[in-house]
């Protein structure tokens, strides 16, 4: 059995930004174990651009802000695994992984990060009728074909999800030649940014349909056409609105799975809204010594934020390896009137720092207020132009909030409209 | 004549009327802040944008490799560039900052390679 003082699951932008934080703090022995031939996760296919605007100050496309961390871990001695999947983390932080070079590989570490981000929701989570021809897959599948195979697999295309990834995909296919017809959101809003809808959408003319879904695909090899219709405030299709499109490719950008078979593995408690592990304010889960961050943890929006999430966790890991962590009393947090989730979920109320709280709102408001409470005390209250669900807002809570609290407390954040 | 555009400078999106005379702009209204402004005008006087794709990786570990417009391109001639760009090829090893296609179509924009690929 191999040992190191933290084993990182995934090389994503989590993944090392967390290892490479461990590593400042001054971890000794850390390994990366990723599953795709090189670092860099799901950044390596993204290659528009809009990443880094906070974290570095500057407009770079998904390989570059990659390669930034993939060099910086070149630069030190962390133990980097491609190619390596892990099947299995033991309750007392064995690692068990497989590669076709070294075999079957077991890690005894003192911490773990987890760091597998997410999985596309698939077809089969939609439940739309019809037979199964070739033509339809998530839009990220779509983006490696192009992006990184470098063919293209249609010519006239369906998109079902305004997500970004589907809107970014709607462009790439365009410029690529393909006829992207039209765009379908079940929703009354799209969950993508603004930017995109004008600048992959409205810029080729593509139509994005709001409250619109695919309810069947037609084909048997390959698929020929869909069925569209609009849908009701329940979000069920509305008789005699159907529309048949032709089509050979139908892209599903439909929202996104935090990859979290490992951790139920360990039985770490997950959050039910998140889909991610409950954690505390440097990322540790309710199990000791295993930290998560990124998208196996809440879906975001910004790989910025990922990587100040991961750091958090990286810091985190090198507390508990060098026996810093600090005892005291945790406290929850909790979303209410419009707030959907807050991570983290727990807060340790002898925190020295300050802790973002991040959340997102399940609809949009304009002009309404973020109101932070605990114990009847109002701890801050701002008013926000706007806030909508696909965009991750954070409250600032500081250690003079934290002093007053007890066993008791409930730190809550709401939407005051 | 009146042309609409929706701002996107933040998430807010102000629908924002333009008002325009024989190609001059006489009034910029619907914006919250001054971003919508200077983005209307620049949106109807020269419109541009940041192209990203890929080109032909010859000896590469992957059959392509991703690149971007150094600067934003006019918008009207994107798939010009495309066309260029798929013309195009370059031969691994390549690294990130590596010029493609330099000035393309007079535009100023040199078109750079955005990821690293050390070859087979």
């Amino acid at each position: 059995m191999l040992n190191y003082d933290l084993v990182v699951v995934g090389g994503g932008p989590a993944g090392m930004a967390a290892a490479l934080q461990a590593k400042e703090e001054g971890v000794e022995k850390i390994v990366i174990l990723e599953r795709a031939e090189t670092l860099g996760g799901i950044l390596e296919q993204c290659i528009h651009t809009g990443f880094g605007l906070h974290y570095f100050g500057e407009e770079l496309s998904g390989p570059e802000y990659a390669g930034r961390f993939i060099a910086e871990v070149e630069k030190t001695d962390i133990d980097v695994y491609t190619d390596t999947m892990v099947l299995d983390v033991s309750k007392d932080n064995v690692v068990t992984a497989v590669n076709n070079k070294d075999g079957l590989i077991q890690i005894k570490a003192i911490a773990v990060v987890l760091a597998m981000g997410c999985r596309e929701r698939p077809r089969g989570a939609l439940s739309i009728a019809g037979s199964r021809p070739a033509g339809v897959m998530t839009a990220g599948t779509a983006q490696k074909y192009v992006n990184i195979d470098g063919y293209m697999p249609g010519k006239k295309v369906v998109i079902l999800g305004s997500g970004d990834i589907g809107l970014i995909m709607a462009r790439r296919m365009t410029l690529e030649g393909a006829e992207v017809k039209v765009v379908c959101e079940l929703m009354p809003y799209s969950g993508g940014l603004k930017r995109n809808i004008v600048q992959c959408l409205d810029d080729f003319g593509i139509p994005l349909r709001l409250s619109c879904t695919v309810i069947a695909t037609h084909g048997k090899e390959r698929l020929e056409g869909v069925t569209i219709a609009n849908v009701d405030e329940k979000l069920k299709p509305i008789p005699g609105t159907e529309q048949y499109i032709e089509c050979d490719t139908l892209l599903l950008s439909v929202g996104l799975i935090p990859e979290n078979e490992l951790s139920n593995g360990v039985g770490i408690e997950l959050d039910r809204v998140t889909g991610g592990p409950v954690v505390d304010e440097y990322r540790e889960t309710l199990h000791k010594g295993i930290f998560a961050c990124g998208n196996v943890l809440q879906v975001h929006d910004l790989v910025d934020y990922v990587t100040e999430e991961s750091k958090i966790a990286g810091k985190g890991a090198a507390n508990y390896i060098f026996g810093k962590k600090q005892g005291g009393t945790f406290i929850n947090t909790k979303g209410i009137n419009g707030v959907r989730y807050i991570v983290p979920q727990r807060v340790n109320i002898e925190n020295k720092e300050d802790v973002k709280l991040y959340f997102r709102v399940g609809q949009v408001y304009k002009g309404a207020k973020v109101v932070v409470e605990c114990d009847g005390n109002i701890l801050s209250s701002k008013k926000k132009v706007m806030l909508a669900p696909g965009e991750m807002e954070n409250v600032k809570i500081t250690p003079e909030m934290l002093k007053n609290m007890n066993e008791n407390s409930e730190i809550t954040v709401r939407i005051e409209e | 004549m009146k042309k609409n555009l929706i701002c996107v400078s933040c998430p807010l999106g102000c629908p924002i009327e333009v008002e325009i005379e024989n190609g001059e702009i006489l009034s910029v209204t619907g914006n919250t802040c001054k971003r919508g402004d200077k983005y209307a005008r620049d949106e109807l006087t020269n419109p541009v944008r940041s192209l990203t794709t890929t080109v032909k990786l010859i000896g590469g570990a992957l059959p392509v490799v991703p690149v971007k417009s150094s600067k934003p391109v006019p918008k009207e001639k994107m798939f010009q560039c495309m066309k260029l760009i798929n013309e195009a090829s370059i031969e691994a090893p390549v690294k990130i900052g590596d010029v493609v296609i330099k000035d393309i179509l007079g535009s100023g924009a040199d078109i750079v390679v955005t990821n690293n690929d050390n070859g087979k």
